[in-house]
């Protein structure tokens, strides 16, 4: 408990430091930059490149459209577009979870589907996602399941799965090849099948290796939402969100900065979801030689 | 009724061979020791009679069943040098794995683990988690989980070798006991000539290249209740006594024998 409490102060101290670094360097470096013979070696610090921290809260409060019929405040217009894509973000971790676990298995139990599969499961990874995102856009466009047509926010969603299976899996298949030959061995002699060492040896035995590995997939899947979303055009996020105000960045940072900062907390809030993940297994996560 | 029934076991690894021509029987609640220098085949053969190995020629029989159906059946129970207890069960949860795993009731198993604790003097540590316990308490968990079943036969690899000296002649009593308790009978490997003396009915002797019995020397097992002036039913005495270390000599020479061959 005391470890836990101080982990929380630790977060907030770094969070205060980063805020106060932000506005020292407002105060202290020269509103231009610094420039050395052409070479631009520090940012412009005035308030169109770097907002106050104050200015880009309380921007939050302040209508999304001026003079609108429905005044919805840009606090609001993030936080649900932040909603809406922690739930695709979330949504392609388990779609991406249950893919990964299930390829793990698969190149546990054969040898030869480890030594045909494993190789594609990288080379999947060195694919530009900028790339998949129009051609799963398009093949979705084509298809309609039991008579639901596909819709964008889905795109988004397996695009986000691409990204988070591949750590699971990984991990998975490291985790489940962990437990020492002479463990594996007693199971045999006590007549255990596959199916048993599995639940009682190799799943027990890799939650170490997975739960690191959830987390690398929490953070791909976010990041692989956000990016799709932008690649498809998909509306309601906090990608689009984050386009459409960078668009009015000269006029105005302040709201592209609100846009980042909903995204940096999504993030956050998606390493939370494994946190308790991981306070779950705890049992599991102990000294694994 | 034998316990281990070895009759021609050959095993070649490649161009290895392993073992050669191995005749051994072990009677029930018989203590019999492996013993011989690096090579010589005696965790192999532990590991043919455990079925884990399979032999290039010869019979092995667990029960008087094949090895492998005595396998299926739980007719052994096997403890290594590693007590290879797992860290996310508890002492008790540990000891209930083989029981689990052949499907026994919760209720049933758990009293069969209280039970076997209680064997094992470990009565107050069902509850902990193996990390918490000592070098030699993991061993005594790691036997009990050998005896959940109630096996005819225990199989131990080397199971004191990562022991100190101290620790290793209290388990050497304790395995004494739980043997005479449990009514098991006992393959046991070891490196140790005075471990192999003074726990074993029977010290078979090996030599390497390839694996074969020398000889097979007479030890000083105490027998509770049978005791003798020259054979004591306290180890402490019998470490002590003058047929202890003959017998150690005895084996000594054998080895030397082996190895001259």
């Amino acid at each position: 408990m005391r470890s836990r409490a101080r982990t929380v102060l630790t977060t907030a101290a770094a969070f205060v430091l980063l805020v106060a670094a932000w506005e020292l360097a407002k105060l202290v470096l020269p509103a231009a930059g610094v420039t050395v013979g052409g070479v631009r070696l520090l940012p412009r610090t005035d308030d169109a490149a770097m907002p106050h921290v104050w200015t880009v809260l309380a921007k939050l409060g302040a209508p999304e459209v001026a003079g609108a019929a429905d005044p919805r405040s840009i606090g609001v217009a993030v936080a649900s577009g932040a909603l809406f894509t922690l739930g695709l973000a979330l949504g392609g971790l388990v779609l991406g979870g249950i893919g990964g676990v299930l390829l793990a298995l698969l190149m546990q139990r054969f040898a030869l589907a480890e030594r045909a599969v494993l190789p594609y499961v990288i080379a999947s990874q060195t694919v530009p996602l900028i790339a998949i995102a129009p051609l799963v856009a398009g093949w979705g466009g084509k298809i309609a399941i039991a008579g639901w047509a596909w819709q964008p926010w889905a795109s988004v969603m397996v695009i986000a799965s691409y990204l988070a299976f591949f750590p699971i899996s990984v991990g998975m298949l490291r985790g489940l090849s962990s437990p020492p030959k002479a463990d594996v061995e007693l199971f045999h002699s006590m007549a255990s099948g596959w199916w048993t060492t599995l639940l009682r040896l190799r799943l027990p035995a890799s939650v170490p290796h997975l739960v690191p590995a959830v987390r690398l997939a929490a953070a791909a899947a976010v990041v692989g939402a956000i990016v799709a979303e932008i690649s498809t055009g998909t509306r309601g996020g906090i990608g689009r969100l984050i386009i459409e105000y960078a668009q009015s960045a000269t006029g105005d940072p302040s709201q592209m900065y609100a846009a980042i900062l909903g995204a940096a907390v999504l993030g956050l809030v998606a390493a939370g979801a494994v946190g308790l993940l991981d306070l779950g297994l705890r049992r599991y996560r102990g000294t694994v030689s | 009724m034998t316990a281990v029934s070895l009759s021609g076991v050959d095993k070649s690894f490649g161009e290895v061979r392993a073992l050669d021509g191995i005749e051994l029987t072990l009677g029930d609640g018989e203590f019999v020791s492996l013993i011989g220098p690096s090579g010589c085949g005696k965790s192999t053969l532990l590991r043919v009679v455990a079925d884990l190995e399979q032999p290039t020629a010869g019979t092995v029989e667990v029960a008087g069943k094949s090895a492998h159906r005595a396998r299926l059946d739980q007719e052994y129970g096997i403890a290594f040098q590693q007590s290879g207890l797992l860290e996310w069960r508890t002492v008790a949860e540990n000891v209930e794995l083989p029981l689990q795993v052949h499907g026994m009731a919760r209720a049933e198993r758990r009293a069969r683990a209280a039970e076997l604790l209680e064997l094992v003097g470990l009565a107050d540590f069902a509850g902990s988690r193996p990390s918490q316990l000592s070098g030699g308490m993991q061993q005594r968990v790691a036997i009990a989980r050998a005896l959940a079943p109630s096996p005819r036969l225990l199989l131990m690899d080397e199971p004191f070798g990562a022991l100190d000296e101290m620790t290793r002649e209290r388990m050497q009593a304790e395995l004494l006991r739980i043997a005479g308790e449990s009514g098991a009978a006992v393959l046991f490997v070891t490196h140790s000539i005075p471990e192999a003396v003074v726990l074993s009915d029977r010290v078979v002797v090996m030599s390497p290249r390839p694996g074969r019995i020398t000889e097979i020397v007479d030890g000083r097992r105490p027998r509770p209740g049978e005791a003798t002036d020259l054979a004591p039913d306290d180890v402490e005495d019998v470490r002590e006594s003058g047929a202890f270390f003959s017998a150690i000599t005895a084996v000594r020479e054998a080895l030397r024998k082996g190895d001259a061959v």
